[in-house]
């Protein structure tokens, strides 16, 4: 649904860098995408081939890795796994306190351009 | 200039900017003693609803201002002015969202300094408001009844981005399954830090507690 405004934005930073860079053309776009985002990589790459038309990052390759979402045990510090579809409580592992708090998972960053 | 491939290190959040305009909004904002509040929630769930008895509750006391966002309709800004109090339409064009520069233009069509709250209304959808800053210092989203319980399960970030919930559709929940105390511990393990409300703004059950929330709200921000 918001596929548009997130790949405009990412085509935006890219080309940004690009210019600053001086680069011919960028390869692929090295991204950080939380689980919880809900954008599939097919359409996030298919959006990105009709808006780059033209420009320096025609066709770059949207290589993608999905960070998952986490939770962190107020009370030990644990790290572990969160699973948002499931009924699973939020249970420490570790010191079994349910005081946990999400800390990864949301949002969208970009690494590094493949550039020529 | 060689042909080789080389990287560059970007390491740039892609929402940056719009969180920095967001940022500089909640400030002046707050200088001008406003309070922002951002209310999502699907279509149909009560967002006119509840501003049209928020408008009720509050307007003797509180000087209330409303930001419709709609992709492209009227229709809630009349009913808001037809409820007595200053409102604009903020019309997104297609766009499912509104982020923190539409929401400074439309604030450009309130008199910001008589305002003690201003209530935007988001576009009706639980996923992509959940992605953009819009500058409010509070978010509020409502899930009716009728949606189901399952829907903390469905939507995760929405749900874990507001400080208050308002449980709409109240006087449904004896024609459905909706498992209250299911869907509370669904959405307290996304945010525990979060309020329920329950409320019926059909009936006005619960409501009261809805306007002390934001009673307090406006009291500690020194209103």
């Amino acid at each position: 649904m918001h596929e548009l405004p997130v790949i405009e934005k990412i085509l935006k930073v890219a080309l940004d860098h690009a210019v600053k860079h001086r680069v011919k053309r960028v390869l692929a776009i090295h991204l950080e995408v939380g689980e919880l985002s809900d954008l599939e990589d097919q359409w996030m790459q298919h959006y990105f081939d009709h808006l780059s038309e033209g420009g320096r990052a025609e066709k770059a390759r949207l290589v993608i890795e999905r960070i998952p979402a986490r939770l962190q045990c107020t009370q030990c510090g644990e790290i572990f796994p969160f699973a948002a579809a499931s009924d699973e409580s939020n249970v420490c592992p570790v010191c079994v306190t349910g005081d946990c708090r999400l800390i990864a998972g949301k949002g969208y960053f970009i690494k590094n351009l493949e550039v020529l | 200039m060689s042909d080789e491939i080389r990287l560059i290190e970007v390491k740039e959040e892609i929402f940056a900017d719009n969180r920095k305009v967001a940022d500089d909004l909640r400030k002046r904002l707050q200088k001008e003693r406003t309070l922002l509040l951002n209310l999502m929630a699907s279509p149909g769930a009560g967002k006119t609803s509840l501003i049209v008895k928020t408008i009720a509750g509050l307007s003797n006391e509180i000087r209330l201002g409303v930001v419709e966002a709609d992709i492209d309709s009227m229709v809630d800004a009349e009913t808001v002015v037809k409820a007595g109090v200053p409102a604009v339409q903020l019309r997104t064009g297609g766009f499912c969202h509104v982020d923190a520069s539409m929401v400074n233009k439309g604030l450009e069509g309130l008199d910001i300094k008589d305002l003690d709250l201003v209530i935007l209304e988001n576009v009706g959808n639980l996923v992509c408001p959940a992605e953009f800053d819009t500058g409010a210092h509070r978010n509020v989203m409502i899930l009716s009844v009728p949606e189901g319980d399952d829907k903390p399960l469905k939507y995760p970030l929405m749900f874990s981005i507001c400080d208050v919930l308002i449980v709409n559709k109240i006087d449904y929940m004896d024609f459905s399954d909706f498992d209250i105390e299911k869907m509370r511990s669904r959405v307290l393990r996304l945010n525990p830090d979060i309020e329920i409300i329950p409320v019926s703004c059909k009936s006005g059950a619960g409501i009261e507690n809805w306007l002390d929330w934001l009673r307090s709200l406006i009291s500690d921000q020194g209103g």
